[in-house]
């Protein structure tokens, strides 16, 4: 069974933005939110130099990567265009107005 | 702009209904809202505007939209919004009545009536039919199971990203034109895609077996299972979609399945009525059915032994069916189709007739490497067919000497090198290319625009990109022409077009200087206003044309608009420079360089109360603080106000820092305060947002010991007064200054400080530098402007004072004060307790 962790609301995310969040003693969290309204949940790190993510532009379904633009899909935490990489991505959900997302496996979290 | 059609219009188009004598003119009632129906409506208002009273029934609840833009829509490259073709406004402004949501379920041709879903009953005196076609499902097993879908109609989508939106797998049926975009729309949705597909050739009816291959490999490349020569047996499932099992037993699982195998005329309404139906509705060279006063247009009908399911057929019949009813009689002819379309970024064209046989030859071009591919099919010294692959830039002139019957024999040994080589000896440049298609040549095959009704729009006034879309539609949906129609325009004004010569990103075919004029002379007044009127391919831009719209907007509306926070590179937004390790580093302002006592306490109890690693002092004259957190910067920005420091900008595209050296205060070689100067003009110019970021120096004497002459503007005081310096650059392309002018006063110094920095806000495009702008436009022309036009400067000099008004407020002491604080905390989880 999946452990679902309350976050907060939709409001608390900036549209097209991101907060973060820290779980446990695990790798720190990006929650972000779409100008669609979409929420994802990525580990808070780029596969290129773990810059955090959470910082970037937010556009479509994916956020550039402050330290050196790179592209991630929110929804797969895969390096688009030339480059190669992933993130982890947590699975979230809407429930009520409230967001919950997965409580990382601890494996994973620490990798 | 509102799309979902509301009840009170239906109301109204009832009340109309009770009142049948109240408009006399003969009724034209249309069966389906799609591109065929409202084309022909469109073909007959541009004849007759006001011959017939004009009913339109739509199945689906929404007014005409373009239902060839659906895969950008699944792909995310599109909102609905903008694949409207005409909005409420269009049917009001034409007092068509439409019934959206209420598809027609009979038609009675004796009484000459029709009765839709909902059992309205509806009188007409013409009738037609654009009922489009069905998707083709196939009878296997399962293929009612929830989660098998087609791709036909914007529900579709809305399905498509639902189960995209939840993961997983996806099978698509089909590996023509329809499936491969449903694919590559799912793929970038984040699911896996496999496409399964009975033939040994994608696309088959549009490649052949060679480009096939070579698309087939690209997709491959690009993630998805492919699948050729590949039989559905049954989909299968437990109450809901699980899987596609093949005839050779193999099963793919998933939890969406796309049948994409075909379409076929729907024809179920007009079989019903009696009309004659064979695998279309058979209709004349004026688009009359069986009875003369039913038309049918579009994919439902058959003419002359053909059925099309292409879009440029359709404008064709709809022209002759207009001209047909407006008493012209001009008769279709039947339409020779060629595909021009892009699967996941690949290009694929094909026309004619590429299957070969008696009398045929083939000139081929292999690039494997570049992943290129042309094959012209040469009949008779005449073309019959084409297919290109990964270059179709050539692909209208072959389909234009196709349909023109044009003879080859005289460039068939550079015919396959395409147009510029071919045609004319030399090779051409784009312009003359598109100055020697015909007319008749399609310009724009998402609306069926030809070359001269291209050039008719822009000799009616049209001088720019955006009038040409709002005129005749050109280029106006997917954008692949867009070239075409700005070498148009070129060629038809010569130096009067208005256009960028690159685009600002790939999220608009506009280049910087077109948005930014279009800002001031729309007044626009927010991101997605210029994202909507300018027709953004993407639904909220991207990170390079978000921020380059927020300064644009910034600088034509100080003090109105409202700053974008997510359209901010990271350092503007969080007010510090972002380090490779996620910490921020902290300059606070030292005005020309100087510091106290006070001000040096104040860091040095920021840098232990922080256990900052590293402090710095920068190439700028001041301190840097390294290795703060970002939930730490609000009470380090406190603490720096409170001894009387503001934000030193060292992270934004905005004035940096006034560099001085200490002047005839101090240096026995100074001419001039170099030092109070410097202070002066960094209290002017602090806190303004620029193109890029720029940076001042003042130096008291000649030996310039502040480097002035790589400076954005650099100020040199000798004895009679100040040389003014611009454009200056000290990065990777080192460059000295270009000398502006000289002043005599401290006061004429400041004045020109402020006219150039104002003219370089308003003028350079977003992340160009002083240097190469000035490059770009000339020193000369600069010089006009500052030096020689004294109104001008004083304009300029005006408007960026009254801009620093609204600029010159610390952020530091705004979020020391809470402004933002969600940018700074992390969220707080609730449910941590089970930790």
């Amino acid at each position: 069974m999946t452990d679902w962790i309350d976050i907060g609301t939709l409001a608390d995310i900036p549209q097209r933005g991101a907060r973060t969040v820290q779980i446990g003693g695990g790798k720190e969290i990006a929650v972000f939110r779409t100008g669609d309204d979409h929420v994802f949940a990525l580990v808070n790190e780029c596969p290129h130099k773990k810059g955090p993510l959470s910082q970037g532009i937010v556009h479509g379904h994916s956020v550039a990567c402050p330290l050196h633009n790179w592209n991630i899909a929110l929804k797969t935490g895969e390096a688009q265009g030339e480059d190669t990489g992933c993130t982890p991505t947590i699975a979230v959900k809407q429930e009520d107005g409230r967001i919950l997302i997965a409580r990382p496996q601890m494996a994973q979290a620490a990798a | 702009m509102e799309f979902q059609v509301k009840d009170e219009n239906r109301t109204e188009a009832q009340a109309d209904i009770l009142m049948p004598f109240e408009d006399v003119r003969e009724h034209l009632v249309v069966v389906g809202n799609g591109m065929a129906g409202c084309r022909a409506i469109e073909e007959l208002l541009a004849r007759d505007a006001g011959r017939y009273r004009v009913t339109i029934f739509g199945a689906e609840p929404y007014v005409n939209y373009n239902r060839i833009m659906l895969s950008p829509v699944l792909a995310g490259e599109k909102t609905f919004e903008q694949i409207v073709i005409n909005d409420r406004k269009w049917y009001d402004d034409n007092g068509i009545d439409l019934i959206a949501g209420d598809p027609v379920t009979m038609i009675d041709r004796a009484a000459k009536t029709v009765t839709s879903q909902s059992g309205r009953t509806m009188g007409y005196d013409k009738l037609l039919i654009a009922t489009g076609s069905d998707p083709f499902i196939i009878p296997v097993p399962g293929k009612d199971l929830p989660g098998v879908i087609s791709f036909r109609d914007m529900k579709d989508v809305d399905t498509m990203l639902a189960a995209a939106d939840a993961g997983g797998d996806a099978v698509v049926i089909g590996g023509g034109l329809l499936g491969l975009e449903a694919a590559h729309g799912l793929t970038l949705r984040g699911m896996k895609v496999t496409v399964i597909h009975l033939m040994d050739t994608l696309m088959e009816r549009q490649l052949d077996e060679a480009a096939g291959w070579l698309l087939k490999s690209a997709l491959e490349a690009r993630g998805q299972t492919i699948l050729t020569g590949a039989n559905t047996e049954a989909i299968y499932g437990e109450g809901k979609v699980e899987g596609v099992r093949l005839k050779d037993g193999r099963e793919i699982p998933a939890s969406l399945v796309v049948m994409a195998v075909g379409i076929r005329p729907a024809t179920a309404l007009a079989r019903d009525a009696g009309l004659e139906v064979n695998r279309g509705i058979k209709v004349d060279d004026h688009m009359v059915t069986s009875d003369p006063d039913v038309l049918a247009v579009g994919e439902c009908v058959e003419h002359d032994g053909n059925v099309y399911g292409l879009v440029a057929p359709l404008w064709d019949m709809c022209r002759s069916l207009a001209d047909g009813l407006t008493g012209q009689h001009s008769g279709y002819k039947g339409s020779v189709t060629s595909t021009k379309l892009k699967v996941a970024g690949l290009d694929v064209f094909s026309a004619g007739d590429f299957s070969g046989g008696a009398g045929c030859e083939d000139i081929v071009l292999r690039d494997a490497s570049r992943g290129i591919y042309k094959r012209v099919v040469v009949k008779d010294d005449r073309i019959v067919g084409a297919v290109l692959y990964g270059d179709t830039a050539d692909g209208g002139w072959y389909f234009d000497l196709l349909k023109r019957g044009a003879t080859i024999a005289d460039m068939r040994d550079l015919l396959i090198f395409g147009q510029s080589y071919a045609a004319g000896g030399g090779a051409l440049d784009p312009k003359t290319a598109v100055a020697a298609l015909s007319d008749d040549a399609e310009i724009c095959g998402c609306n069926g625009v030809s070359k001269g009704q291209v050039v008719a729009c822009i000799e009616k006034g049209a001088c720019s990109l955006d009038a040409v879309r709002a005129g005749c539609k050109a280029s106006a949906s997917c954008g692949s022409c867009t070239g075409l129609v700005e070498n148009l325009l070129a060629v038809v004004l010569g130096d009067d077009v208005q256009s960028g010569p690159r685009t600002m990103c790939k999220c608009t075919s506009f280049g910087h200087d077109d948005v930014r004029r279009e800002i001031v002379a729309q007044g626009m007044r927010s991101i997605p206003e210029v994202m909507h009127k300018l027709h953004w391919s993407t639904p909220d831009g991207c990170s390079s044309c978000r921020p380059a719209l927020n300064y644009y907007l910034l600088c034509a509306l100080p003090g109105e608009y409202q700053d974008d926070q997510q359209s901010r590179f990271v350092n503007e937004r969080m007010h510090a420079n972002i380090q490779k390790d996620g910490t921020y580093s902290v300059v606070p302002r030292m005005w020309g360089g100087l510091t106290n006592p006070r001000e040096l306490r104040a860091i040095a109890d920021v840098v232990e109360k922080f256990n900052a690693p590293m402090v710095k002092v920068t190439g700028g004259q001041r301190l840097d603080i390294f290795g703060i957190r970002k939930e730490d910067l609000p009470a380090v920005w406190a603490d720096l106000n409170a001894a009387g420091m503001v934000s030193g900008h060292a992270y934004g595209k905005s004035l940096r820092t006034v560099k001085t050296c200490v002047g005839s205060e101090w240096c026995r070689f100074g001419t001039q305060d170099s030092t109070g100067l410097g202070v002066r003009i960094e209290r002017m110019t602090w806190g303004s947002w620029m193109p890029h970021k720029f940076k001042i120096a003042v130096s008291g004497c000649p030996r310039n010991c502040a480097e002035a002459t790589i400076k954005d503007f650099g100020v040199v005081c000798v004895d009679s007064g100040y040389e003014l310096h611009i454009g200056g650059n000290g990065g990777i392309h080192v460059r000295a200054t270009d000398l502006l002018c000289k002043v005599a006063t401290e006061q004429e110094a400041m004045d020109y400080c402020a006219a150039f920095t104002q003219l370089y806000r308003e003028e350079a495009r977003y992340l160009e530098r002083t240097a190469p702008w000035i490059e770009r436009v000339g020193v000369d022309y600069v010089k006009r402007r500052i030096v020689e036009d004294e109104a001008g400067r004083e304009a300029l000099r005006a408007r960026f004072l009254f801009s620093q008004q609204f600029m010159q407020d610390d952020p530091w002491a705004q979020r020391a004060a809470g402004a933002n604080s969600d940018l700074h905390q992390h969220l707080d989880p609730i449910s941590i307790a089970a930790e």
